[in-house]
């Protein structure tokens, strides 16, 4: 259970958006987190690594910063380490199949409005209000 | 060089960004997906915010760029919508998404590093499986 904080949640979102934006007009580039970490493991042909592991090492880094400021990062795990190494595999291929997670599919191409990041946001946000309800209110086990 | 100052400076927001809005928390996370629960719904506040500002962003790239060519339209396909269920799935077990984990490792907390491996071993599962269908449909041809 967790309390409802819609100002910091505005704040926070005012700064992703700012960080998608710089990436678009600075660099030309979709600020996705799993292209961008996917990319930079294995390059496509004539995909560089620099940016994208700029990026990637900045992440941390700004969490850090942000944590020194505004209080101690709170990483609340309820899920079990079997269920954490399933949902992580999860994660990860079903964000490179499906071209995009909450970053690039939710905030970038949604704002671009493009159709198929609405399809894709629409679709794991239901998937996982499903996997919620399923694993917390039918099995009681996370 | 300028390329990779920006892009630092851009990861460096976003990551301070997921940290105010507390989304490097798996429990907030849950707790938006958790509609019949006692529902939490500051992510909706997240991404309204991210929204707006990086629409306005589009708009003004948008101007900038008015000769280039407009981006190939891929269609909604079965590859994207599996995709998003196994991805959906997966971030409704633990609450993590793949920007938020990254994040969360300034923690130095087993637990999140124990999900970012398995994340990397999943999209690594994926190059492999599309590098071999590469190279069987070369042998194909």
């Amino acid at each position: 259970m967790t309390e409802f904080t819609p100002l910091s949640g505005t704040v926070g979102g005012v700064l992703i958006g700012s960080a998608a934006g710089l990436l678009l007009l600075a660099n030309h580039r979709v600020a996705g987190i799993s292209g961008i970490l996917g990319n930079a493991l294995w390059p496509g042909a004539g995909e560089q690594r620099g940016w994208r592991l700029s990026f990637l090492v900045g992440l941390p880094l700004g969490a850090l910063a942000a944590s020194v400021v505004a209080g101690p990062m709170v990483v609340d795990i309820e899920t079990s380490s079997p269920l954490l190494i399933a949902a992580g595999l999860l994660v990860g291929f079903g964000t490179r199949l499906g071209s995009g997670c909450t970053s690039g599919h939710g905030v970038c191409g949604m704002s671009r409005g493009s159709p198929r990041s609405i399809a894709a946001t629409l679709t794991f946000i239901a998937v996982g209000a499903l996997t919620v309800f399923v694993t917390r209110h039918l099995l009681g086990i996370a | 060089m300028d390329d990779s100052r920006t892009a630092a400076i851009s990861g460096l927001l976003f990551g301070a960004g997921l940290t105010v809005s507390q989304m490097t928390n798996p429990a907030k996370v849950m707790a938006f997906l958790d509609v019949t629960g006692s529902w939490d719904p500051t992510l909706a506040f997240v991404m309204g915010g991210a929204l707006l500002v990086s629409a306005i962003a589009v708009r003004v790239e948008k101007r900038r760029s008015a000769d280039s060519q407009p981006s190939p339209s891929a269609s909604i396909d079965a590859r994207l919508l599996s995709g998003a269920v196994l991805f959906g799935l997966g971030w409704g077990l633990a609450g993590f998404c793949p920007g938020p984990a990254l994040a969360a490792l300034a923690t130095g907390s087993g637990e999140v590093l124990l999900f970012v491996v398995s994340m990397i071993a999943g999209m690594g599962l994926f190059e492999g499986l599309q590098r071999g269908r590469a190279t069987a449909a070369a042998g194909d041809a």
